[in-house]
């Protein structure tokens, strides 16, 4: 059984990361996925969850996930869109919760954004 | 939708834009009288007698990107075609109470899917309000509240993704002991 005990142990080893992560003063990677009925409906529970599972195994830092509304293409959602600073941002379309792991993969962990799921290539 | 717990993920975000700083929200199960109960209670900016009865229509919605609304209405039709209820209360400036019955033994019947994934979903996403999360099977409950959590957590954030993870776990036991 899970305790209360074990959580705060995982708040112990949470800390320590955290404090490393402050200390570097790294602008981060923003990653968004619609989460309006829409993208429920299509899908964007288990698209965020692999994100954040993804994330979470490869210990990648300075990644933030987090939600937003409609992004106004409801046919091609599940969404997800990804903010790097200095970047133009890439925006994602129709992910399954394989995609969303490739997309940690390769685009978050070595910077090459996996351009046959992008908005661009899927709508040609 | 489904999995009833994405009608509960979706209609917990009107909350969440309302400014809720709490909500709750409640699962009862009678296997008895093949009922099942979805309530979800908050404390945000409520709505006006005359907004409440445009939110059960599919044309409305608070949005300005699109003129459709279909989260409540979709809720309620999920409820109804079961042969069971939906209700919507309402006060500006108090809160919003919204309850679906659904009747379990209708061939109409959605599963409730993965509610633990869910619950993870909205309080992770939006650490800085609270959540209560109420199960109840027939004579067992178990009760799920983000501020005992976050009195272990220190600041520690419920985004971070072993908490998100030891949450979940912790979340699909407490189901399982229901029965």
């Amino acid at each position: 059984m899970k305790s209360l005990e074990e959580l705060l142990a995982i708040k112990e080893k949470a800390q320590a990361q955290l404090a490393a992560r402050d200390s570097d003063g790294n602008d981060g990677i923003r990653v968004v996925v619609g989460m309006a009925t829409c993208g429920i409906a299509a899908g964007a529970r288990p698209v965020l969850k692999s994100l954040v599972d993804e994330i979470a195994k490869r210990n990648v830092q300075h990644v933030s996930v987090t939600q937003t509304g409609c992004i106004g293409m409801c046919q091609y959602e599940p969404i997800v869109e990804v903010f790097e600073p200095g970047k133009e941002k890439v925006t994602y379309v129709q992910m399954t919760a394989e995609k969303a792991a490739k997309v940690v993969s390769e685009h978050l962990v070595n910077g090459k954004p996996v351009v046959e799921y992008t908005v661009g290539a899927v709508t040609k | 939708m489904r999995e009833l717990s994405l009608n509960i993920l979706d209609i917990a975000q009107n909350s969440i834009v309302a400014g809720a700083t709490l909500t709750e929200i409640v699962i009862n199960e009678n296997t008895k009288d093949h009922t099942l109960l979805i309530g979800i209670y908050d404390n945000g900016s409520g709505m006006t007698e005359e907004q409440v009865k445009s939110v059960i229509d599919p044309f409305y919605t608070t949005r300005t990107t699109r003129k459709v609304g279909m989260g409540i209405p979709l809720f309620k039709m999920s409820a109804e075609q079961t042969g069971g209820t939906f209700t919507i209360q309402s006060q500006k400036g108090v809160g919003t109470k919204i309850e679906a019955m659904f009747k379990t033994d209708s061939i109409d019947f959605t599963p409730l899917g993965d509610v633990s994934s869910t619950i993870v979903t909205i309080v992770s996403m939006n650490c800085d309000k609270e959540f209560l999360y109420k199960r109840v099977l027939d004579d067992k409950e178990f009760i799920f509240e983000t501020v005992e959590i976050k009195k272990i957590l220190g600041g520690v954030p419920l985004s971070e993704p072993s908490v998100m993870s030891w949450i979940e776990e912790y979340l699909n036991e407490q189901t399982k002991e229901l029965g």
